[in-house]
């Protein structure tokens, strides 16, 4: 067991060190460019816009992380996501609720949310595309529902609260200071806590997981409830990011997040990724957006672009895993005497 | 008013026989797809009564002709989903083809081009579109899911770079041609239904027939089911992939000739997010996510389900966002109830599926 950690775990860190540390130069590279066409891009402001236009995808990006990791998709963070920014918006037009409050309702509201998302998903053992997509359906009618024309409009939103939208500390906006401390923490949890290690497993392998004795049910479910808050969350600061909201907030947001997700380097099928992944993948390609609009001064192509990105990154983590599964092999064949099975353990 | 509609299923109700026997202890396939489907007649009897008894018009030969002309290319999509789907694949780029084949078709348009190179042209766009899919699916052996919500971005790029922000109105500067855009006005003449609705029966019986009453169909279903004895027993996997990918792009370009023609305009952004609706329309006719269980017939009646009551509601004067509630409802509820009893039933050997997962075909 530890003969094989030390074998394989070093190389294996290297290469996911290596996909984001990709990510990460990819943005850089992207950000060179455009400042080398405008040399506004690297303005403070410019910097700013495009930390927090990243922000809200990061965000639901790390919820979607710890989901997929499992093998299972939450389809439904874009209207969990338009649904608390509204509840909390209507909150403050008519209750006056105090500002802190205002977070605390949408996380549990996104959490009660990702909660039956979970429990359907895990009880009834039902597929979570189907349920997740028909929770996207009544969510998003339910929001459409409670909104019926009454939008919240900025002087209806406390200025403390907006404020967070655009407040900056040191030039860095509080929203991304939000999502880096969020990302911090679930990276370090998927990376060091045993349940976190366990979300691995059961995207690896459900049935090994749950004959290793992994409460995989509550693992999963927990997913779903840490995705369910954080979309609230995201709900919260969509609301202080834009201090308006309509039933179309968060409308196409779930693919947007997967995308991102993907480009992150976490695989559709679970059992790989990381949430630093995940984020840069959505700073990666709101940066492309961004410098595509101040190169060009239109953003017609930058969805093409990031269409493109996004295939690309699929067709590397697909040559990325062949050569880990090879490189696995090989370590196995040199050295014949660890049991084979244990060997094979831990595919990342 | 989905008698119609509806008809077609039941002629093709028969032949599930052409399915691969399943585990031992299970009932045989075709009860279990009856009864999804009968579940299916009751709930479209239940949603015809309601919307009868709650809107005077809604009995009406017009409602048959709106209903087609609201849901008929969203079902037509539907489609070539059911193929894929059933084969244990996704295809989540649908509505970025229709949109994009609309601009493209827009745009030749609108810089002169005759009509029907323009519609070959954009035909020939589903075509690539369709075949980049397949490509990246199959031969490079990618996930179908991200691949096509790659796709889904790129061709809605595509539309995006063709017309910018713009919307051609195509009656303004140079008005299509009469016989293409009075399908979005008038019937069929001698009947009540719009041009999407027939084009979809027609398509629907297709592709009904290839499903379940020739080799090629069982072959899909026996992919769906096991990719890997499917390959061992012969059966050219990668190739009915690829080629159903194909099918798909050009079904959903034409889908996007025909809104565009319906419409008599085209925005680069022309149905956009539909590709979960056509999801949940096939999900709602009881195809399973995974691959290998599914009949057209399911489909064709979840069609009419949700183009009925789509109809009832927008007569009631309910809003069209808010009417989602019910079609996720619907499509909540119909993956609940058979789980329940899917222990003492027959779901009950199914321990060597992933219970909560994507299909994991190309999980390497």
């Amino acid at each position: 067991m530890t003969a094989r950690a030390a074998l394989t775990a070093p190389r294996l860190a290297s290469i996911l060190r290596a996909r984001e540390a990709g990510t990460a130069a990819l943005v850089l590279v992207v950000f060179a460019a455009a400042t080398l066409k405008d040399h506004n891009f690297a303005d403070a402001s410019s910097v700013q816009q495009l930390l927090t236009g990243a922000s809200l995808i990061a965000l639901l990006g790390v919820g979607e992380t710890l989901v997929i990791v499992t093998r299972n998709v939450d389809l439904s963070v874009g209207s969990v996501l338009g649904l608390c920014a509204f509840v909390v918006g209507n909150l403050f037009r008519h209750q006056h609720i105090p500002v802190w409050s205002g977070f605390v309702i949408a996380v549990a509201l996104g959490a009660a949310i990702g909660a039956v998302n979970g429990l359907i998903t895990t009880v009834a053992r039902v597929p979570s595309l189907v349920v997740t997509l028909a929770m996207l359906y009544i969510i998003r009618g339910v929001d459409a529902k409670l909104v019926s024309g009454s939008i919240v409009v900025p002087s209806q939103v406390p200025s403390a609260f907006a404020a967070v939208g655009y407040r900056t500390v040191l030039g860095i906006p509080w929203l991304a200071i939000i999502v880096a401390v969020v990302v911090a923490a679930v990276a370090y949890a998927m990376r060091s806590f045993r349940s976190g290690r366990e979300l691995y497993a059961i995207g690896s392998n459900p049935e090994a997981a749950t004959l290793a004795g992994i409460p995989s049910g509550r693992r999963v479910f927990m997913a779903f409830v840490a995705s369910g808050a954080l979309a609230g969350l995201g709900g919260a600061l969509f609301l202080a990011l834009f201090a308006q909201v309509d039933n179309s907030a968060g409308i196409g947001y779930e693919l947007n997040v997967i995308a991102a997700v993907v480009v992150g380097g976490v695989a559709i099928f679970g059992g790989s990724g990381t949430v630093v992944g995940a984020a840069l993948g959505a700073l990666l390609l709101n940066t492309i957006q961004q410098a595509l609009v101040a190169v060009r001064s239109s953003s017609f192509w930058s969805e093409a672009i990031a269409g493109a990105l996004l295939l690309a990154a699929i067709a590397f983590d697909r040559w990325l895993a062949l050569r880990v599964a090879r490189g696995l092999r090989s370590a196995e064949g040199a050295h014949r005497d660890l049991p084979v099975a244990s060997a094979r353990g831990s595919s990342p | 008013m989905s008698s119609e509609i509806a008809q077609p299923a039941a002629d093709m109700q028969a032949p599930e026989r052409g399915q691969p026997p399943a585990a031992a202890s299970r009932p045989p396939w075709w009860q279990m797809a009856l009864r999804w489907e009968t579940g299916l007649v009751v709930v479209l009897i239940a949603s015809l009564l309601f919307g009868s008894s709650e809107s005077a018009t809604f009995t009406s030969p017009i409602t048959l002709f709106y209903a087609g002309i609201n849901i008929g290319y969203i079902a037509i999509m539907a489609l070539p989903m059911t193929l894929i789907v059933v084969t244990g694949e996704i295809d989540l780029s649908v509505a970025s083809m229709l949109g994009m084949s609309g601009a493209l078709l827009g745009y030749l348009w609108h810089h002169g081009w005759p009509i029907w190179p323009a519609i070959l042209l954009a035909l020939a766009a589903g075509v690539l579109g369709g075949a980049l899919n397949g490509f990246l699916v199959t031969r490079l052996g990618l996930p179908s899911i991200a691949v096509t919500i790659g796709t889904l971005t790129l061709f809605r790029g595509v539309a995006e770079i063709l017309l910018g922000s713009q919307t051609i109105p195509l009656a303004s500067d140079r008005p299509f041609p009469a016989w293409l855009t009075k399908i979005g006005v008038v019937p069929v003449s001698g009947t009540e239904l719009s041009y999407t609705t027939v084009i979809f029966i027609v398509l629907a019986i297709a592709c009904g027939i290839v499903l379940h009453a020739t080799p090629l169909g069982r072959a899909m279903f026996a992919t769906g089911l096991q990719p890997e004895a499917a390959r061992f027993a012969g059966i050219r996997v990668a190739r009915i992939k690829f080629w159903l990918y194909v099918f798909s792009g050009i079904v959903c370009a034409f889908a996007g000739i025909l809104l565009t023609a319906q419409n008599s305009s085209v925005s680069y952004n022309a149905g956009f997010g539909l590709e979960l609706n056509v999801v949940a329309i096939v999900l709602l006719g009881g195809v399973s996510i995974f691959g290998g269980r599914g009949t057209i017939p399911g489909v064709v009646l979840s069609v009419a389900i949700v183009g009925s009551l789509q109809m009832a509601l927008t007569q009631m004067n309910i809003d069209p966002n808010v009417q989602q509630i019910v079609i996720g409802g619907l499509l909540l509820i119909s993956v609940v109830i058979p789980s329940l009893g899917r222990v003492a039933r027959w779901l009950g050997p199914s321990g060597h599926k992933p219970q909560w997962a994507l299909p994991k075909r190309h999980r390497q």
